[in-house]
């Protein structure tokens, strides 16, 4: 089948689409985005967390011709013309990205968080990146990118 | 494979008449994984997800009608205060990413005694509204779920909603698993009081092959409540009667050993779940009198 999308503010088009297909499967290998990881296949590491309608799901789980139509933006579409986005910039600066698989999925959720609540407690962080699994950093310098972020975004 | 995706329920309806093989999807969190994994793969997929009728909920004179297709993240964010227990089970499922796209309607499909949205459900008896080009039945939620994994749905039906009573007194919802989020239950406990009624609802989660009530155990309470008059001072209900509760419940459960836990761990911990849920209730009415 054929799949129409906007992806990232853009109208993509993707033909021969297998009808069994995940929309993470569509984003890596036919339109180009390999920015969301394709990791677990069932949702529990958050590794492929997009925006779809302006909510967070997890793309490996959205059956591609469910995307028909909808707005989705990958991690791809965070950063702005400037340069990375507030949330990218404090991953880095803090060591939140070691061997860096689970950061989009993890920059994403943050973004959606922010967006959210911009000054969210650490209980409130932990519960937000509850779907995320990371296994290098221990987690302590993902909570300190998320408190950096909140802070610089904060007006 | 293929993909029909009706824009109507009415069109859905139709479609799944037509195909009665089709396997329904909508937020896929449980069907996706079959189809990633090659576990399954189903000749027809009916997408749900662009059905309006099935993503809304409404008022019906005391009780609440919530379309199968309404996500737990929408029933903790709109639902919280007519259907507490149903939306503090909501807040166990999975993850931000899993809640706003899973639904009830999927819980109820998937029939499996661990779903977190059923023993809320089965504590409020909930109805389950089951629609095909022929009409629309209305089953109770513990005639619906006939087994593990099987359901009273006909070939030819969609699960449309369901509907329960809105909360008129505390509810609770506790679960057992190895960590805080995306956890399938060991076990599970949902408590609804009736102050009105005099009634205690509970159920058992994840412990037997369907979520169970506890019929014993809520008569012992009602009688423990009616007995010291407790529904109208508001007074303790002493820790004797807690533990006798959480132990009448224990009996009702009927838990196997699987890769989550043991029977007897089961056993255990359900006690555990269904002494402090009541006792959390209990307290929240309490407070509700000050």
């Amino acid at each position: 089948m054929r799949l129409s999308c906007v992806v990232n503010g853009e109208e993509r088009e993707a033909e021969n689409v297998w009808e069994g297909e995940s929309l993470l499967y569509v984003l890596r290998e036919r339109l180009g985005l390999p920015g969301s990881k394709n990791a677990c296949l069932q949702g529990e590491c958050g590794s492929c967390s997009v925006y779809m309608d302006g909510v967070i799901v997890c793309s490996c789980l959205v059956l591609a011709g469910q995307a028909e139509g909808r707005e989705i933006v990958t991690v791809e579409g965070l950063a702005g013309e400037g340069g990375l986005h507030p949330v990218q910039e404090a991953f880095l600066e803090t060591g939140g990205v070691q061997c860096g698989f689970c950061t989009p999925g993890f920059v994403v959720a943050t973004h959606d968080l922010l967006s959210r609540n911009p000054g969210p407690s650490d209980a409130e962080i932990r519960e937000a990146l509850a779907g995320n699994l990371c296994r290098c950093t221990g987690y302590e310098k993902i909570l300190d990118a998320v408190r950096l972020a909140a802070r610089r975004m904060s007006p | 494979m293929e993909f029909l995706r009706p824009p109507s329920l009415h069109e859905a309806l139709e479609a799944k008449a037509a195909h009665p093989e089709a396997v329904p999807i909508s937020g896929g969190t449980d069907l996706m994984v079959e189809i990633n994994f090659d576990r399954g793969r189903p000749e027809t997929v009916l997408d749900l997800s662009r059905v309006p009728e099935l993503a809304e909920w409404e008022r019906e004179n005391g009780h609440v009608r919530v379309g199968a297709g309404v996500t737990y993240e929408r029933i903790i964010a709109e639902l919280g205060e007519a259907l507490p227990g149903l939306a503090m089970a909501s807040r166990t499922v999975g993850s931000p990413q899993i809640r706003n796209r899973g639904t009830v309607g999927g819980n109820l499909g998937t029939s499996s005694p661990a779903g977190d949205g059923l023993p809320p459900l089965y504590a409020s008896e909930a109805e389950v509204e089951l629609s095909s080009t022929g009409g629309t039945r209305r089953v109770p939620v513990s005639e619906f779920v006939t087994g593990p994994k099987r359901n009273a749905l006909r070939p030819d039906e969609l699960i449309s909603a369901f509907r329960m009573p809105r909360a008129t007194g505390p509810q609770q919802y506790a679960k057992v698993g190895t960590r805080n989020a995306m956890v399938i239950a060991v076990c599970s406990f949902g408590l609804a009081l009736c102050p009105e009624r005099g009634r205690v609802e509970a159920c058992i989660g994840s412990a037997g092959p369907t979520p169970i009530r506890t019929p014993e155990a809520e008569r012992f309470v009602e009688g423990v409540m009616e007995e010291g008059g407790l529904w109208e001072t508001r007074g303790p209900i002493g820790d004797a009667a807690l533990r006798r509760f959480g132990e009448m419940v224990q009996a009702a459960a009927r838990p196997i050993d699987d890769v989550r836990g043991t029977a007897a761990y089961r056993v255990h911990a359900i006690g555990v779940l269904a002494r402090r849920s009541l006792g959390w209730a209990w307290d929240e009415y309490r407070r509700g009198g000050e």
